[in-house]
């Protein structure tokens, strides 16, 4: 019961602290100045030659983001297959 | 402050996945509160590249376009939804492995028949 | 799982091959409209699920070959690290084929247009490196989980479970 208390109160915290930085966020829709992304925007057709700007972006301007998380997926089914694996019955 | 109805959307997501990791007491339904704060952080980067007017980046038979969203914030979502896909795969394969070892999937249970 | 009625059966035999044209289709054209190498091979891997569902599992697992799926996904992982690799003479990462003609090399014009096929480079390639990997890694994640829900059966011998007809 007393866990429970604190975890209420750990949630309003948390909450209170959200709702103080709904003041200070920018507004939805009105991004101040983003270069990098109009950079991306208008040099992505004729650096790379590609239609699809957020393809550029996550395979070749940050390819290297992309290794990173078909790493963790193929670490992922690995994992998915050991825990699963033949021979387990017997435990 | 109606402006910033999309933020506030990701933050009643957030505080439900929340609420469920902390107070529920099956394993899935904790599951299911983690895939929703996965979902609020998604929402969060695609509404912080919004721009008003803006179309999708993407130049295949766009049109007459002025603005584009913002690409960046989209493509580490992209990532990031691959990577909480893997991590619900095994999330959901250890909670498998825990019922058949315990029989049970409320914490308590599991806690009380520890070792 | 025992397998569901006959019309569900073939309707899902019929529906499958559209399944997987589509998410191949999502894969080769990931770089002109939306879509890519996860989201494609996501798709596919769907065919997995629906093979399951409808035929259940004694027939699905016998024609299912994990080897194959392990094949793809190792083999997509190193063609994609081979496709950042070999433009290291700049950086690692560089698009070396962009521009340069040849099957992946045309350019696009500047601006909105209606998209070439042949183009973009090292992204394209990269793009069905990673379906093929993400085909390989979720099918072989719902087949493995799929067996694991067998493991639960006490009285395996004595025929499946659940899933009344």
């Amino acid at each position: 019961m007393k866990k429970r208390v604190l975890f209420m109160i750990a949630i309003l915290v948390v909450a209170g602290t959200f709702w103080g930085a709904l003041d200070n966020i920018h507004p939805f829709g009105d991004v101040p100045v983003a270069p990098m992304d109009d950079y991306y925007i208008e040099n992505a057709q004729q650096e790379r030659s590609v239609n699809n700007v957020v393809t550029a972006v996550v395979f070749d301007y940050r390819g290297f983001d992309t290794l990173g998380e078909a790493a963790v997926l193929f670490t992922a089914v690995c994992s998915v297959l050991a825990l699963f694996r033949k021979g387990r019955e017997g435990q | 402050m109606t402006g910033n109805a999309p933020f506030l959307v990701v933050g009643i997501i957030f505080f439900l996945g929340l609420y469920a990791i902390l107070f529920e007491r099956n394993l899935i339904k904790i599951a299911i509160g983690i895939s929703l704060l996965e979902a609020s952080a998604n929402l969060l980067l695609i509404v912080l590249g919004y721009r008003s007017g803006g179309s999708i980046p993407i130049f295949t038979l766009a049109g007459e376009v002025r603005t584009m969203v913002l690409p960046t914030p989209q493509a580490l979502t992209l990532t990031a939804i691959v990577i909480g896909l893997a991590t619900s795969a095994l999330l959901l394969s250890l909670i498998m492995l825990l019922y058949r070892h315990y029989g049970t999937l409320d914490v308590r249970e599991i806690r009380r028949l520890r070792g | 799982m025992n397998p569901l009625s006959v019309v569900v059966r073939t309707i899902c035999d019929i529906f499958t091959w559209f399944i997987g044209i589509f998410g191949i289709y999502i894969i080769i054209h990931g770089h002109m409209t939306p879509g890519g190498g996860f989201q494609g091979g996501a798709v596919v891997a769907t065919m997995m699920a629906f093979l399951l569902v409808s035929h259940g599992g004694k027939k699905t697992l016998s024609f299912a070959k994990p080897g194959l799926y392990t094949a793809m996904e190792t083999i997509g992982l190193l063609v994609f690290i081979g496709a950042g690799l070999f433009g290291i003479t700049t950086t690692f990462f560089f698009n070396f084929l962009a521009g340069q003609g040849g099957v992946f090399g045309a350019t696009v014009p500047i601006g909105p247009n209606s998209g070439v096929l042949n183009s973009a480079g090292t992204i394209s390639i990269m793009n069905m490196a990673v379906g093929l990997e993400v085909i390989g890694g979720l099918s072989l994640i719902i087949l493995y989980m799929f067996k694991g829900i067998r493991l639960f059966d006490n009285a395996a011998e004595s025929g499946e479970t659940g899933h009344d007809r």
